[in-house]
């Protein structure tokens, strides 16, 4: 593994991120991963089940979000584990600009064995997107 | 009607083997936004001490997803696909994936649990490689909306 972070100790805030989410992200995350489901491309289906608009996949929020740990650890094999709830939809307009994620991340808690635990916060028009979204990064 | 509790605990034999590839994890990570040269660039992923290029923390989804299609499509539990949405997500790795792994995954259906109208799911997805060395389990949880 490469270097680890520098500082490390509870209430060390990891550089904050913030990431576009277009239609063609969604389109593009959709081919890589397999999951097709209409509701993240397909806005005339999305409304007809409730929803706002078409949606990002909250396996791309998901991914997205971590980068901010990814990033901060050096090597992105030192998370170790990742978990997320899904709490709120993102959706993301049909225009040039589509949504914005914003990540921050501080380290939480310290779990002992070199291990600490990051809690991550990604919001979407202001509104908390993830919840108890947690990192487990072996240093 | 709610999911029968009881088919907790039902385990789906091993998907056929998955071979990852460098170009697959490279459209994955493209997908992502992310240029981290670890999932690109051979050179960069042994330097940090790996065998090959390695995956995104959240990449074993490409075949868990895919895995969890034998419980989704059960027609014993009887889920509607349509009235589904992704609760929670949840990886522990033992190692990353990386190029060159030739995996296969067990799904096992963890727990039912119905609240409030709707049924939760919770799967749990144990990624191994062909010579049996675990490298992910990924738990899945699925929120199937009720009918109100």
């Amino acid at each position: 593994m490469g270097p680890a972070p520098d500082v490390v100790e509870v209430g060390t805030e990891l550089p904050a991120r913030s990431f576009p989410i277009r239609r063609a992200d969604l389109v593009r995350y959709a081919g890589a991963s397999g999951d097709f489901n209409v509701i993240h491309w397909n806005e005339r289906v999305a409304r007809s089940v409730g929803l706002p608009d078409v949606i990002a996949h909250g396996m791309l929020t998901m991914a997205l979000a971590v980068r901010v740990v990814t990033d901060w650890a050096g090597d992105p094999a030192r998370v170790v584990e990742y978990g997320v709830r899904f709490t709120r939809p993102v959706p993301v307009p049909d225009d040039d600009e589509g949504a914005t994620l914003e990540v921050t991340g501080v380290v939480a808690a310290d779990l002992g064995d070199g291990r600490v635990r990051v809690d991550v916060t990604a919001t979407s028009g202001g509104q908390k997107v993830l919840g108890r979204a947690q990192a487990v990064v072996a240093l | 009607m709610p999911i029968d509790p009881s088919y907790a605990g039902r385990t789906y034999p091993p998907t056929d083997t998955y071979e990852v590839g460098v170009e697959k994890i490279r459209e994955f990570a493209d997908a992502i936004g992310d240029p981290n040269p670890a999932y690109r660039d051979r050179d960069a992923a042994r330097a940090l001490g790996h065998p090959d290029v390695i995956a995104p923390p959240t990449f074993p989804f490409v075949l868990t997803f895919r895995a969890s299609r034998r419980l989704v499509e059960d027609p014993e539990l009887g889920i509607d696909y349509s009235r589904v949405v992704h609760g929670e997500q949840r990886f522990a790795h033992a190692r990353p994936i990386r190029a060159g792994d030739t995996l296969a995954v067990t799904v096992t259906l963890e727990s039912v649990k119905s609240a409030g109208g709707h049924d939760m799911l919770t799967s749990r997805s144990d990624v191994a490689t062909v010579d049996g060395e675990h490298v992910v389990t990924a738990w899945s949880t699925l929120v199937v909306r009720g009918e109100g």
